[in-house]
């Protein structure tokens, strides 16, 4: 099979593999700072993004602290304007959309390929330096005088605003481009490093779901670049292309944005059906039921979505007609998606089920994901739109997909191969009660929103009428609970790194070809290329589990035993 | 409620709007026309998806309690159960999809309805600014900060912007459309219950975007034209400070600039009068006459010192009269 060579150091590889892993194997700053290994890449990603994940969700608390009363409770109106605008660009850019592709993906996708590294193991780690620019960038705005347009960057406001907008929309582009990296990098290595037998219908759901992404960040992402381009022109050398005082359309603006930025929801949310696909036949002890089904879907949802952006201008201004057709075509990605949560429901049916921290996480998606997406065909509904969009229904329904569906499912890929990228167990319980405190949460927090939305709240207001107050203060509670599960989750999966206990090669029992390699991988992942004889969910008959490792061995043949 | 009381009710109550208690759980009470339609596919959706929720997260609890596993030692795998059914996919996908298109169809008539302004519906201008609604009326020359209208009468907005995107949003009327600057857009509603009502700004537009309310005051019969010929008699009567109060609460100074003296969006009028201001960008202005008209004409020209250059021009919205009687307001405020 191709296999590059993916290092420019290359060393002999040494004799144990088991105490050669991706992790020890070079030491020193540069050995990470220069690695091209998909693995290392992946964890350097995944720090950053954990980092950019606990600064925006600091912005949230903030935030939601601030409405526990109308008016002022502490902070003004221009830094919680400033706030939450950099509440969603940071999860937006900096968090969801690369969180499950590339730190999740990058570690995990070739080791389900079987293969020793992505296709462009140099582009892989531009993409990472990318996201450091662009995190950099963004921090600068908050440093010079930070961004207030909302992560929608809507003209005119932007492009006459005082505050520092440039550094920020430059970073959005900067970050676009490192999405489009992983996205090209994902592609070509998903087509040429499949190994011997993995047909494209043998192929996890997991590599179905990045491909899906991969498709949808090369295509779409440019359109954001060049749009936030045009608003740096005209903001900093007044040409005019969206402001009406230069002569331009802001109309047009939000078609380009939202061009780019509905696909965008399915870069953030598609990999996460990807992760959930995963989980739940390994915990159900069953193969998944309706694979094509689920694998396809991913590409309907794919494609669809680049036809549906009007779906968020109904009152724009846009016309009825192009409301119409963007309305209809919105309610057909309805049938996939929910193609997929009755399929992964019916997985369950005569399953064995483990209710592990993953699972937990799994069902805890499946359950927010139902509540988003239900309330995803309210806004599909233009009659019904009119009343809530722009209200907290609007808000409610986008955490219910963003945090309740990418973040849920993000937490859950992390559980699930938390052993396998750092060797180490975390601690069951703790892990439980974090998924637990994380499911109360993010409904106590979102719930309350669809009916402060429904009786007309607005979004983004930094004050609101006493009429509010009681749902605004229930949301607030939530926010907390919330909270208070990421800390634990935090300190829980950071103390296994030193303290857990040794994590076997496969502790779950997956028969994907990522847990036939010891953990933490070696620096090149398999020793042999593995060949596929089977689909991904198959053969969980010939694993048994083995008490002393806490993990599962294949079953002896009956002839030895 | 007569709309006389509303309006002393207005005079000595706090500016804030309230919307009223509602016989509905999830949604403000229904004033309009449009409201019993788009509220009805709201129900069916809400009953709709509660059942398909509860249905889903019943078969993941049963599934769970059912069959869970009793330990990873026992090794049991899920027996040879159906693992693929063409059938019930298709069924469970076809199901939803007759679903989508009802839902569709009713959505979709519903717009044109509300997208829709019958012919000879009685017409008022609304525009948008940084952060202050203002009203026109047929006859009117000053704009109103509310929105007055006879109850069972339809009426269409004529909507635009004079800075950035606003969206005119009136919750108990279900009606919602952008205020955008360079074009004009439009809604209407025939409103069925006369009473005070909250108007919000749903589009993000700066600093005080969420203090950009007003009221929606729905007159019983007759009473509309009688306030519309008091507020013209009115308007084109008062002169000298008494214009320039009224302006200061109508054409939306009050949002940024107080009169007791504490700075907010912009300076307070208190006591500013005559005073040397340090400018942005350096030098200073004495406040008086010329200062005070360019401000209002160009407001960006000159900025005091500490603050944001926020505030968007009142050139060809003030007459001679206006710009007068805000100058004699200031002076007042010692």
């Amino acid at each position: 099979m191709a296999s590059p060579s993916t290092t420019a150091d290359a060393v002999a590889p040494r004799s144990s593999p088991g105490d050669d892993n991706y992790l020890t194997h070079d030491k020193g700053i540069a050995s990470w700072a220069f690695t091209l290994d998909h693995k290392r890449i992946g964890v350097m990603y995944l720090i950053s993004v954990l980092c950019a994940f606990a600064l925006g969700g600091t912005f949230a608390l903030i935030l939601r602290t601030e409405l526990l009363t109308p008016g002022h409770t502490i902070i003004d109106h221009d830094t919680y304007n400033q706030m939450f605008t950099l509440h969603g660009a940071i999860m937006v850019f900096l968090v969801i959309i690369p969180g499950i592709p590339a730190a999740l993906g990058n570690i995990i996708l070739p080791l389900q390929l079987g293969a020793k590294d992505v296709a462009f193991p140099r582009l892989n780690l531009a993409s990472y330096y990318l996201w450091i620019t662009g995190a950099v960038l963004m921090l600068t705005s908050l440093a010079i005088n930070a961004v207030d347009t909302g992560w929608t960057f809507y003209t005119p406001y932007s492009t006459t605003t005082s505050t520092a907008v440039v550094p920020a929309a430059f970073g959005a582009f900067v970050l676009g481009f490192s999405s489009i990296f992983t996205g090209l990098n994902f592609i070509v290595t998903i087509h040429k490093l499949r190994p011997p037998g993995m047909t494209w219908f043998r192929m996890p759901l997991f590599v179905w779901a990045l491909y899906s992404t991969a498709l949808i960040q090369v295509l779409a992402t440019p359109v954001i670049g060049i749009t936030l381009l045009m608003m740096i022109v005209e903001r900093t050398l007044h040409i005019g292309i969206f402001d009406p005082a230069l002569g331009g359309d802001p109309v047009l603006f939000q078609h380009f944005f939202w061009f780019y930025s509905h696909p965008a929801v399915y870069i953030m949310v598609v990999p996460a059906f990807g992760v959930i696909g995963d989980i739940i036949p390994v915990f159900s002890r069953k193969k998944i039921f309706g694979y094509k089904f689920i694998a396809v879907s991913s590409l309907a949802i794919a494609f669809l979505g680049f036809l549906v952006w009007g779906h968020h201008m109904f009152v724009s201004g846009q016309s009825v007609l192009a409301g119409t057709i963007f309305s209809a075509i919105t309610f057909l990605i309805a049938i996939p998606t929910a193609i997929k949560v009755f399929n992964w429901t019916a997985t369950m049916y005569k399953g064995v089920i483990h209710l592990d921290t993953p699972m937990l996480y799994a069902l805890a998606f499946l359950w927010v994901f139902t509540i988003g997406g239900l309330t995803g065909v309210f806004l599909a509904v233009m009659s019904v739109d009119v009343h809530l969009t722009d209200t907290y229904f609007v808000v409610a329904h986008f955490h219910y997909v963003m945090m309740g569906g990418a973040i849920t499912a993000l937490m859950g890929g992390l559980h699930y191969w938390w052993p396998k990228a750092f060797g180490r167990m975390y601690d069951e319980k703790m892990g439980r009660l974090g998924a637990i405190l994380v499911f109360i949460g993010l409904n106590v927090t979102f719930f309350p929103q669809f009916i402060l939305g429904s009786r007309g709240m607005p979004r983004r207001y930094y004050n609101y009428l006493p009429e509010f107050q009681h749902l605004h203060m229930l949301s607030t509670f939530g926010a907390y609970t919330l909270g208070a599960g990421f800390l634990l989750t935090a300190y829980f999966l950071a103390k296994s790194l030193k303290h857990g206990k040794i994590a076997p090669a496969n502790p779950w029992g997956g028969t994907t070809l990522e847990w036939q390699c010891p953990s933490p991988p070696p620096y090149y992942n398999f020793t042999k290329t593995p060949v596929v004889t089977q689909g991904p969910y198959d053969g969980y008959e010939n694993l048994v589990y083995d008490e002393k490792i806490g993990g599962y061995l294949p079953r002896p043949n009956k002839a030895e035993a | 409620m007569t709309s006389m009381s509303i309006l002393l009710a207005l005079a000595s109550e706090p500016k804030l709007p309230k919307l009223p208690d509602s016989p509905y759980f999830w949604m403000p009470p229904r004033v309009s026309t449009i409201a019993a339609d788009s509220d009805f596919l709201y129900e069916a959706m809400t009953w709709g998806s509660a059942v398909c929720a509860a249905a889903i997260f019943y078969a993941m609890w049963h599934f769970c309690t059912k069959y869970r596993a009793k330990s990873r030692a026992a090794n049991e795998v899920a027996g040879q159960s159906s693992e693929h059914n063409t059938a019930l996919e298709i069924t469970w996908s076809i199901i939803p999809l007759f679903v989508c298109i009802a839902l569709f169809v009713g959505g979709f008539k519903g717009f044109v309805d509300i997208r829709t302004p019958p012919k000879g519906a009685m017409e008022i201008r609304a525009t948008g600014q940084k952060w202050k609604w203002l009203f026109t009326y047929p006859g009117l020359g000053t704009p109103e900060d509310m929105l007055h209208v006879p109850v069972n009468t339809n009426v269409r907005i004529v909507i635009n912007a004079v800075d950035v995107l606003h969206s005119l949003y009136m919750p108990v009327l279900r009606v919602k459309m952008d205020a955008v600057p360079g074009r004009y857009t439009d809604l209407w509603f025939k409103a069925t219950e006369t009473g005070d009502f909250p108007i919000f700004c749903a589009e993000y537009c700066g600093t005080s975007h969420s203090d950009m309310l007003s009221h929606l005051i729905v007159h019983p019969p007759g009473e509309y034209e009688t306030w519309l010929s008091n507020t013209i008699a009115k308007a084109d009567s008062v002169t000298g400070k008494d214009r320039g109060a009224m302006l200061y609460e109508k054409q939306g100074c009050s949002t940024c600039h107080t009169t007791d003296g504490t700075p907010k969006v912009g300076p307070s009028w208190k006591g500013i009068w005559g005073k040397s201001e340090s400018m942005t960008g350096g030098g200073s202005v004495t406040v008086d006459e010329n200062y005070v008209r360019e401000s209002l004409m160009d407001p960006q020209a000159k900025i005091v010192l500490g603050f944001t250059p926020a505030m968007p021009t009142y050139k060809g919205k003030l007459s001679e009269k206006d710009i007068d009687g805000i100058i004699e307001y200031i002076k007042s405020l010692k």
